[in-house]
């Protein structure tokens, strides 16, 4: 009877770990508010460390996974996460399927050229039509007529250009490619723009930034297109782009603001549809010639006007979330420059300000403080 | 509610024994236990064939068997009234030649170290180099992948890919423009990645070979070579069995080969172009793909012909391994 005694106490043991694991559980839920967010990889690591600090800070935890910004679109449309995340604002449709989505810019990205010419150094000049044409191998070698006119004071050598692209699904593709088709018909009408392209054959695609920045750096006489922040950090020369005023720029997070600051007079309202931000900032300064970088962009965080609609939301969450949100456009903007993401300018902030002020629960504001 | 449930525990055997009408080891109930825990391989097979197939069917209903020989990918057109296309005969062409390359290189190395640790090595020394061929196959394909990227390629594009093109240039498979990332280096990582496999188990088939055999050969007079030759037919079919799990493996791997293989969607013609494979565009483009609805169903139906060729691999290796052990078989009864 011996066994019996034994095959007793494991399955008394055995319920009590479960249910030991079961309250513990249960305890810590209850413990602490929990947001969930998902969305864009772009700006994943910085979030990432906005969540770490405002745990910190506030002990509300936040979970933030990057899983794309066509999968952060769709799962705060299905109300699966508390917020969603994507690099390119809502489409018509997309925007109309979750109605009272507020568009919240959180940081900027930009698209840079860069290119691996053995003793010529960061600063060529390029332009939109030019190097859409590179890029779909109309031009094909570096002293071509259409890009040493661009750059008179430079010897290109007499080399083919070797073309590298982004082979995953991607934001920064789209982005660049926008830029491309507003630049060159020819691009337009042969390429498009959008996440994913149908390139020439001959050109070499890599996965993710790292992937074409490796590319770029291993091929001679390549030419590429990353984020900013790879090309800074990989010391991968990079080139000057002219923009709408006509002006070369050379990309930095001081240009990258710049453009988003002036694109700021053009922000539709944050209940608003926002399409018409477009992919990129290009815009034409009418009164000076303005020094912003033409391949910019916002990173934006996707969020409910009025939080009842998600479920599981309480009075308590909405709060957590309309001051987490406060506090990443105000406070959190300082830890950006460190993971060499661009702030925000005042004139963003300002108009997030308003933005975050229409989040309500239950028809209250939840920002009662703002 | 729970007396009810506990008292029908404590009665199975009982109605089990009546079932089966005799008394019921613990053999009867293992033996159950596992059958069921094996029937799980078809359901999970055969769910996940329904799943891709009731997904892809969108793609296939559209494209047709277009799909397979189609030669252009294209989800979202430049202009919104062209609709986009999807054709995977680049991709099949560059996962078949990959895959073909991996085992023209790695299946003689992997032989060659499954006669060593067989029937030359001293024990110990047989003992150590299985453990760090073993050693390789379990390190993860993001590391082959990167390894690929910063060492492999550097060294190949500067002090291999150029001689080599100036011995066989004249071939059309060794012109062209000389990149890194291109078949050839997804094919020769492949190859590294299937050594572990095959070589682990030739060695094992070449081990389970009978002593009689060897002895008897031994006696006749062979050499240590002609001895080899002897161990290695007898256990062809064994053989053919690691290489085609070789094989399994090469056409399936996504991370490394998607890492160096160069990912353009075109039918290239030098080995030395970048091509692109069935798994990799499905780990480049599915983790983003939303819009339209056909460009996911799509490439689920990459997915499927993958599935579909795997299957065929296999089929054909059985019908080899059939055919071979009838052969020997019917070379014993001579």
């Amino acid at each position: 009877m011996n066994y019996k005694i034994v095959a007793y106490t494991e399955a008394v043991a055995l319920i009590a770990i479960i249910a030991g694991f079961a309250l513990y559980s249960l305890y810590f839920t209850q413990q602490s508010v929990t947001l969930s967010g998902a969305g864009a990889t772009f700006p994943a690591p910085l979030v990432q460390k906005w969540t770490e600090e405002f745990y910190d800070l506030t002990g509300v935890q936040i979970d933030y996974e990057g899983i794309g910004s066509g999968g952060g679109i769709k799962q705060h449309t299905e109300k699966t996460v508390d917020f969603g995340a994507s690099d390119p604002p809502m489409k018509d449709d997309e925007f109309a399927a979750a109605p009272g989505t507020l568009h919240v810019p959180i940081t900027i990205g930009g698209v840079v050229i860069v290119y691996n010419i053995p003793g010529i150094p960061k600063g060529l000049n390029f332009t939109g039509e030019v190097t859409a044409d590179i890029f779909r191998r109309n031009i094909t070698r570096w002293n071509d007529q259409r890009f040493v006119a661009l750059n008179p004071s430079v010897t290109l050598p007499n080399e083919e250009i070797a073309v590298c692209h982004r082979s995953d699904s991607s934001g920064t593709t789209a982005v660049f490619t926008s830029f491309l088709s507003d630049e060159n018909e020819a691009w337009k009408n042969n390429y498009g723009a959008s996440k994913v392209i149908s390139w020439p054959e001959e050109t070499l695609g890599g996965k993710g930034n790292p992937g074409v920045a490796a590319l770029v750096q291993q091929n001679q006489y390549s030419i590429g297109y990353v984020e900013l922040s790879y090309a800074v950090e990989n010391n991968i020369p990079y080139g000057e782009v002219q923009n709408a005023d006509g002006k070369f720029v050379e990309p930095t997070m001081q240009t990258l603001a710049d453009a988003a600051a002036a694109g700021s007079l053009i922000l539709p309202a944050g209940d608003k549809n926002w399409i018409s931000v477009g992919s990129y900032f290009n815009l034409r300064n009418v009164d000076e010639p303005g020094n912003g970088y033409p391949i910019t962009s916002f990173s934006y965080i996707l969020v409910y006007k009025e939080l009842n609609v998600v479920p599981g939301m309480t009075q308590e969450k909405a709060k957590a979330l309309a001051w987490f949100l406060w506090w990443i456009i105000h406070d959190g903007q300082h830890y950006a420059p460190a993971l060499s993401y661009v702030s925000l300018p005042l004139e963003v902030v300002t108009h997030n300000e308003a933005t975050l002020r229409m989040i309500t629960f239950d028809g209250q504001q939840v920002n009662d403080w703002a | 509610m729970r007396v009810k449930f506990l008292y029908f525990l404590s009665n199975v055997r009982p109605k089990l024994q009546m079932v089966f009408g005799k008394r019921l080891s613990g053999d009867v109930y293992f033996k159950t236990f596992t059958a069921l825990i094996a029937c799980n391989v078809f359901a999970v097979l055969g769910l996940m064939l329904y799943k891709i197939i009731q997904e892809s069917w969108l793609s296939i209903e559209t494209y047709g068997l277009g799909f397979l020989w189609g030669t252009t990918w294209q989800p979202v057109p430049p202009n919104p009234s062209m609709s986009p296309s999807f054709g995977a005969l680049p991709l099949i062409w560059g996962t078949l030649v990959t895959s073909a390359i991996a085992l023209l290189l790695g299946v003689p190395i992997s032989l060659g170290i499954g006669l060593a640790l067989s029937e030359f090595a001293p024990k110990r020394f047989a003992y150590f180099v299985s453990f760090f061929v073993e050693l390789l196959a379990a390190i993860p394909s993001v590391i082959y992948g990167l390894w690929g990227i910063f060492v492999l390629i550097p060294f190949l594009q500067h002090n291999i890919y150029p001689p080599l093109q100036a011995m066989l240039g004249f071939l059309p498979l060794f012109q062209g423009t000389i990149r890194g990332p291109s078949v050839l280096t997804g094919g020769i990582v492949l190859a590294i990645m299937i050594l572990p496999t095959v070589s682990a188990i030739a060695r094992d088939v070449f081990a389970a070979v009978p002593r009689s055999q060897r002895e008897a050969v031994v006696a006749l007079g062979a050499t240590r070579w002609e001895t080899s030759k002897v161990v290695m037919s007898y256990g062809r079919s064994g053989v053919i069995g690691a290489i085609i799990l070789g094989l399994g493996r090469a056409v399936g791997e996504t991370m490394a080969i998607t890492m160096v293989v160069g990912n353009s969607f075109n039918m290239f013609d030098s080995l030395f172009d970048p091509g692109y494979t069935l798994a990799s565009i499905v780990a480049n483009e599915f983790t983003e793909a939303s819009s339209p609805a056909v460009y996911i169903s799509a490439l689920m139906e990459v997915g499927l012909v993958l599935i579909a060729l795997a299957l065929v691999i296999n089929a054909l290796a059985r019908l080899i391994i059939w055919r071979t052990t009838k052969m020997v078989a019917g070379a014993e009864a001579v």
